[in-house]
């Protein structure tokens, strides 16, 4: 399948001297929905930027379903939707205005039923002629998911579309976004919460200081993140794993007081009953055991570290 | 020239009317938003100067160039009128979506600089117009004047409204705070159109002072202007036509420069 967006060697060196992105490369398929994630400062809104035309790129280069965002930028830019992080927005105007405006802007002539569409889609319709600044933070961000709407784009950017927004609305956004794929848009968001790409993406991509360290299809990632650890407390510390029960995924940590068991929790078979059993035939011992889920962190961590 | 080539042309020549359309009649409903503001204040002041100078003190003037006082400042009271509206307009319609965040869409629009410029420039030129044509009205309430060449005048008009909202565009990128939106007009813009021959002739001045004024761009300004009014002036016009030219290309230019570097509007 031919991507709708591909990033070169996209470099980014801020007026300050920082390294936001470092020589990125990214392929986002037609028609899928992708989700990037990262910690704080990682460059997530520094790639959706440069994409977007907000930020001049120092090096490399984007096409935007085959135009270069610089050279074609007219062409490149009439597809994309950008749904920004921060909550901007007119105070004075009005939804309806600041929907129309948008359209306007982006070349298209007006289309009231469009509109109508978007903002019954998006339940504003019946605060359509409200002024901005009276409207709450969630209908705010409705507000901006609309204006990036109002020219029919191939491509949406969410740059963290369900911070600061209560789990009903964030079920509704979903929907949404699901429904866009489903007409064929392509859809790009970023966030922090894993459960928010388990639910949505295709595919999932994670970036760190700049670097995109891992694309990854969403279930294939599940898994390595659906890994749990059982904690073992052993009353006599070992000098080693007996050779019987190596091989499977056990370790022991370095002071011996510790057996630590990684498995598939969602497996039809965890294996932690053979392991205990045959624990107790080799008469090991424990006083405690706890189980800890792999977080994201854990994973940004490993790989990270695998990197280098 | 290859099919490719026109291709690229046309898609090059192609203009966002659109979105030239949507920026202007945001910018301009933006003065009926603020209508107090954008009209009624600079009325108001313009008839306290033309009770105090025109009326008051008017009256206890000799002619100068055989003009009345109270018609004499009518030009420059409307060229000072033209040039802070026009400042302040153009700066506070580009400075206020940086400042609230809101000019990621403008950037990420399909947009030239051109079309950007005809939006914003485009309606904060038309607001000086208006007003100037306001204010003229008003002066016409006190006074008796006469307008040679009328031709020359609207050119005038325009050419000053579109240079200063260029100008008043520059501010409103380089600006980084309200103290430096408002400085500019209050600190250079004022002071250079009273220096410039608003209320008196440059010839009044002494010889060296005389020298000195014509480093100040408003004087030429002010004094073809006011030639478009009573035919007499302080500098020959085409000299002040060229000048107000001269200052709407260099701010053309110095916009273009911003546009491509990102200057303030891009990290
Ligand atoms: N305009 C700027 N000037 C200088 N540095 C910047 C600028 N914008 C961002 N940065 C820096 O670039 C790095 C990447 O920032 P970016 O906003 O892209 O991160 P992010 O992944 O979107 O983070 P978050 O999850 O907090 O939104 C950060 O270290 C940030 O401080
Ligand atoms: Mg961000």
């Amino acid at each position: 399948m031919q991507s709708i967006i591909s990033v070169s060697g996209l470099t980014k060196t801020y007026a300050s001297g920082l390294h936001a992105l470092k020589s990125v490369d990214l392929d986002i398929r037609r028609g899928e929905i992708f989700a990037l994630l990262g910690p704080n400062g990682a460059g997530k809104t520094t790639l959706i930027n440069i994409i977007c035309g907000i930020v001049n790129p120092t090096r490399g280069f984007v096409l935007a379903d085959g135009h270069d965002i610089v050279r074609d930028y007219r062409a490149a830019r009439s597809k994309i939707g950008l749904v920004p992080q921060e909550l901007s927005t007119d105070m004075f105007e009005s939804v309806w205005g600041t929907v129309s405006f948008s359209r306007g802007l982006f070349g298209r002539p007006p289309d009231p039923a469009h509109l109508e569409k978007v903002l019954r889609d998006l339940s504003l319709w019946d605060r359509r002629d409200a002024k901005i600044m009276t409207l709450s933070g969630g209908m705010k961000r409705r507000v901006l998911i609309a204006k990036a709407l109002a020219h029919e784009p191939q491509i949406l950017f969410l740059d963290e579309p369900t911070a600061g927004v209560d789990v009903e609305l964030r079920r509704a956004m979903w929907d949404m976004v699901r429904s866009l794929r489903q007409s064929g848009v392509t859809i790009i968001l970023t966030t922090h919460y894993i459960e928010e790409a388990e639910e949505m993406a295709d595919r999932i991509g994670v970036i760190s200081k700049g670097e995109i360290i891992l694309v990854e299809e969403k279930t294939v990632l599940m898994d390595k993140l659906g890994r749990k650890k059982l904690t073992l407390h052993l009353r006599q510390p070992l000098a080693s794993i007996p050779p019987e029960l190596s091989g499977t995924e056990l370790e022991l940590s370095a002071d011996g007081h510790e057996l630590v068991y990684t498995f598939d929790a969602q497996g039809k078979r965890t294996g932690i009953a053979g392991l205990l059993r045959r624990l107790g035939e080799h008469g090991i011992d424990f006083k405690d055991l706890q189980t800890t889920e792999t977080s994201l962190e854990e994973i940004f961590v490993s790989l990270v570290r695998s990197r280098s | 020239m290859s099919v490719a080539a026109l291709q690229v042309n046309a898609r090059a020549m192609r203009v966002n009317v659109h979105a030239i359309r949507a920026i202007y009649t945001f910018e301009l409903a933006r003065t009926w938003r603020t209508l107090l503001q954008s009209i009624a204040s600079p009325v108001i002041s313009t008839s306290l100067y033309f009770i105090v100078f025109g009326a008051a003190i008017g009256s206890r003037m000799t002619a100068i160039d055989g003009v009345s006082y109270g018609a004499f400042i009518v030009p420059g009271l409307i060229m000072l009128s033209i040039l802070t509206e026009s400042i302040s307009n153009a700066s506070f319609g580009i400075y206020m979506p940086r400042f609230a965040g809101t000019i990621y869409e403008v950037l990420s629009a399909p947009i030239s600089v051109l079309e950007i410029v005809l939006g914003y420039v485009g309606a904060a030129a038309t607001k000086s117009v208006i007003l100037g044509t306001i204010i003229l009205l008003t002066a016409r309430l006190f006074v008796d004047f006469t307008i040679l060449h009328p031709l020359w005048m609207i050119a005038f008009l325009i050419l000053t409204s579109v240079a200063f909202s260029f100008f008043g565009f520059i501010v409103g990128v380089w600006a980084d705070g309200w103290e430096k939106l408002q400085m500019v007009p209050m600190l250079i813009v004022t002071p250079l159109t009273f220096l410039g021959g608003s209320f008196y002739s440059i010839n009044m001045l002494p010889p060296l002072w005389q020298k000195i004024a014509l480093f100040n761009p408003v004087v030429y300004l002010i004094s073809g202007f006011r030639w478009s009014f009573y035919g007499v002036a302080d500098v020959n016009v085409v000299v002040s036509f060229g000048m107000t030219l001269l200052f709407l290309i260099l701010c053309a230019a110095a916009v273009q420069w911003i546009f491509r570097t990102g200057y303030r509007l891009k990290a």
